[in-house]
């Protein structure tokens, strides 16, 4: 564990591991109709707000309407992409065994495909959480988000990259599946990035096609509306997906790891060490919805495969076994968990930039404290 | 048309806009609504389906995979059609027999009703009647197995086929526990009744009134002409009797089985040794069971299944098991479900499994 962690002795790091799948265990095994109306009834809403936001551009001449078909198209991609399919590919609701709502058919309203989204978040991220050089996620290759990441000059760079990326977050996101550093080293062959790449070029022509294309030609002498609506459904999208995201691992006093600490760990460890690598976000039943329960990283990091609606119901219970094994249980609200990851840009943009002055608390004493 | 459909409803296709309309609207799926619900003989129910335009018809005695949504969660069967290839009012018709624990034939018997929407696969099966058909046909079934050879009695007599007794001639043998467990008893009496190149033979294995009594025997069987083809389906023990006979005495009429698979066994509660057997069907390995993981053993096996995290989270592994039981490893949960998607790094198989692999 890295010397900024509660040290639990392994007894300790064991006996939360198994309290923790007992209570994976009680969920699952209570899963069943409520959870599965649940979903399909998301899914419902989604359909609705998707039918109604394209069909309001086909008026887009007045501006009102413009307005409400941008927002209904929004949030129809917000719910596809965060409580529908973010949640679907981890096979949240396999156990339904419908094709609509499985992890292995469904393809999200974004241009990355299925497939290689699950290789690199799936398993890449969630199985490798915040271990530096092995998490992929920490900054995307692209920022400086903890300072075990070796400064350099292009690092001053380092809010203004994150303000673009969050601009063109399903593009990033996208090429981030490609494991550029991975074929730059010569570990992935090219023959691997040239089909990885026409997956990307066909899921992205698609979608491309629709939302830039078919749909404009279909308003006709109103494309260009159509066009600047759904160019700004997709933005808004993607400056959600982004901000949500990145306050699930990078606001201060999140952990990270080094190999060596990650090495051999035991299934308690990895318990742990999801806990100590994420960040809530607090906030109404709504704002949970649209995060795609994604404020509830935590739950989330330490239950991957469960029915995401479920983490909100075991949150309490989560937080309190925290506090009993004196783990801290990191959670604030969006505004403060956004600043915080924007004031890590800015600091990290420099050398150094490690936990210093008033970034010495430790987890352990803000769990007490909150 | 189509592919426009498919470019505007993309990336999640057309079927999952125009449901939201009309649950039975599909442009490939079948989707039937249950019309009427019959308890038509002890510890059977007989379903009247109405498939949508996707269907495309079958051959008497093929079978189809039927989903229901139970609770939410979806669950698949296959199950005979009983109807006529003429089904002249476009209902399907499937009698399905109660197991003990069985999820579906329970909801079924007792929960399902009309109006209920259930999606079907294409017909599939090559246990069926050929165009040319011989002189005698023979007919053996036991309990449930009775539907796919009901569909080709009724398609036969639909046909003429066995209108008079100078025409082709079908014997129909039936083994039940009694009188009342026999389905469609009443239209058989009828049918025999109307076409006298029919032969009924029911043999009751628990109970008295059939021209037979007892389980399958030798004996049991009519005398079959030069120009004769015997169907049989049934539960194992009734099939095997048959074939085992057919293969000893050389008997040179064709003969076609179908065999249900038996319902998965009582489980113990508890992990004692390993036992049963893993089968890789795509690669067709068998392997004793070891009670690793089913990644494990496949690996031991010599293949190379996919895999990421090894810990049961990124689904990497995620493979069909299309039967047997497995556990997860971490919570003990037992997975039951005939063909459903598992995570082979973290299950142990418990008895005879098979996975896609
Ligand atoms: S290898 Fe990751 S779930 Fe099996």
């Amino acid at each position: 564990m890295p010397p900024n962690a509660p040290a639990l002795t392994p007894e300790q790091c064991e006996a939360f591991g198994a309290e923790m799948d007992a209570l994976r265990q009680r969920i699952v095994s209570d899963l069943g109709a409520e959870d599965a109306e649940y979903i399909r009834q998301v899914v419902r809403v989604q359909r609705a707000l998707e039918v109604t936001g394209r069909g309001l551009l086909f008026a887009g001449f007045l501006p009102p309407v413009w307005l409400g078909g941008v927002a209904a198209l929004s949030l129809s991609k917000i719910l596809d992409n965060m409580e529908i399919g973010h949640n679907v590919l981890h096979g949240q609701y396999d156990w339904l065994r419908d094709e609509a709502l499985n992890s292995q058919t469904f393809e999200m309203d974004i241009v990355a495909p299925a497939e290689l989204w699950k290789r690199s978040h799936n398993f890449g991220h969630h199985t490798y959480t915040n271990i530096v050089g092995k998490d992929r996620d920490i900054g995307y290759w692209i920022l400086r988000l903890t300072p075990e990441q070796r400064w350099s000059p292009y690092y001053l760079g380092n809010p203004v990259y994150a303000a673009l990326l969050s601009v063109i977050f399903q593009w990033g996101v996208m090429l981030h599946d490609l494991e550029a550093e991975r074929v730059l080293s010569g570990e992935k062959g090219w023959d691997e990035v040239s089909s990885d790449a026409k997956k990307m070029a066909a899921k992205s022509l698609r979608q491309v096609g629709k939302d830039y294309v078919l749909f404009p030609a279909l308003t006709g002498p109103l494309a260009p509306l159509t066009f600047a609506g759904n160019a700004s459904a997709n933005l808004i999208r993607n400056l959600w997906g982004f901000s949500i995201i990145f306050c699930g691992h990078f606001p201060d006093d999140v952990v990270t790891f080094t190999e060596e600490e990650a090495a051999n760990e035991s299934r308690g460890q990895w318990y742990v060490r999801q806990l100590l690598g994420s960040a809530n976000i607090t906030g109404s039943k709504l704002f949970h919805l649209l995060s795609g329960n994604l404020s509830h990283q935590i739950e989330h990091h330490l239950f991957p495969d469960i029915p995401a609606r479920r983490y909100s119901q075991i949150a309490e219970e989560v937080r309190d076994t925290c506090r009993r094994y004196g783990l801290p249980y990191n959670t604030g609200p969006l505004h403060r968990q956004l600043g915080s990851v924007a004031r890590k840009l800015v600091r990290l943009a420099l050398p150094g930039g490690g936990p210093g002055g008033k970034h010495t608390e430790t987890p352990a004493t803000k769990n007490q404290a909150a | 048309m189509v592919p426009l459909l498919e470019a505007v409803t993309a990336p999640h296709g057309p079927d999952r806009y125009l449901e939201m309309l009309n649950p039975m609207w599909s442009l490939r799926e079948v989707r039937a609504k249950i019309i009427d619900v019959r308890q038509t003989a002890r510890g059977s129910v007989t379903l009247a389906l109405r498939p949508n335009g996707n269907w495309r018809g079958f051959r008497a005695g093929q079978h189809v995979a039927f989903t229901i949504e139970i609770d939410g969660v979806r669950r698949t069967r296959c199950y005979s059609l009983a109807c006529s290839v003429y089904c002249p009012d476009g209902l399907l018709e499937l009698t399905v027999a109660a197991e003990p624990e069985g999820v579906v034939s329970g909801h079924l018997h007792s929960d399902a009703g009309p109006g209920a929407m259930v999606r079907l696969s294409q017909a599939q099966g090559g246990f069926t009647l050929p165009d040319d058909r011989p002189e005698h046909i023979l007919l053996i079934s036991g309990g449930s197995g009775i539907t796919p050879v009901m569909s080709m009695l009724r398609t036969l007599c639909d046909d003429g086929f066995c209108a008079t007794d100078r025409a082709g001639r079908v014997t129909f043998l039936h083994y039940a526990r009694s009188a009342d467990h026999v389905a469609y008893r009443d239209e058989l009496a009828v049918l025999a009744a109307e076409h006298p190149g029919l032969r009924l033979l029911r043999a009751y294995t628990r109970g008295s009134g059939g021209e037979l009594a007892g389980r399958f025997e030798p004996t049991h069987l009519p005398s079959l002409g030069s120009d004769a083809a015997a169907w049989v389906c049934g539960p194992a023990g009734l099939v095997d009797a048959v074939r085992a006979l057919w293969d000893c005495t050389g008997i040179s009429v064709p003969l076609q089985t179908e065999q249900f698979t038996a319902p998965a066994a009582a489980l113990p509660a508890d992990d004692g040794e390993p036992y049963g057997e893993v089968r890789f069907t795509h690669s067709g390995r068998r392997v004793a069971n070891t009670g690793a993981t089913l990644l494990e053993q496949a690996e031991t096996a010599g293949m190379n299944p996919q895999f990421g995290c090894r810990m049961g989270i990124c689904l990497t592994c995620t493979s069909r098991k299309t039967t047997g039981s497995v556990r997860h490893l971490h919570t003990g949960e037992l997975s039951t479900e005939p063909d459903s998607e598992i995570q082979i790094c973290s299950t142990v198989p418990v008895g005879d499994v098979a996975v896609d692999l």
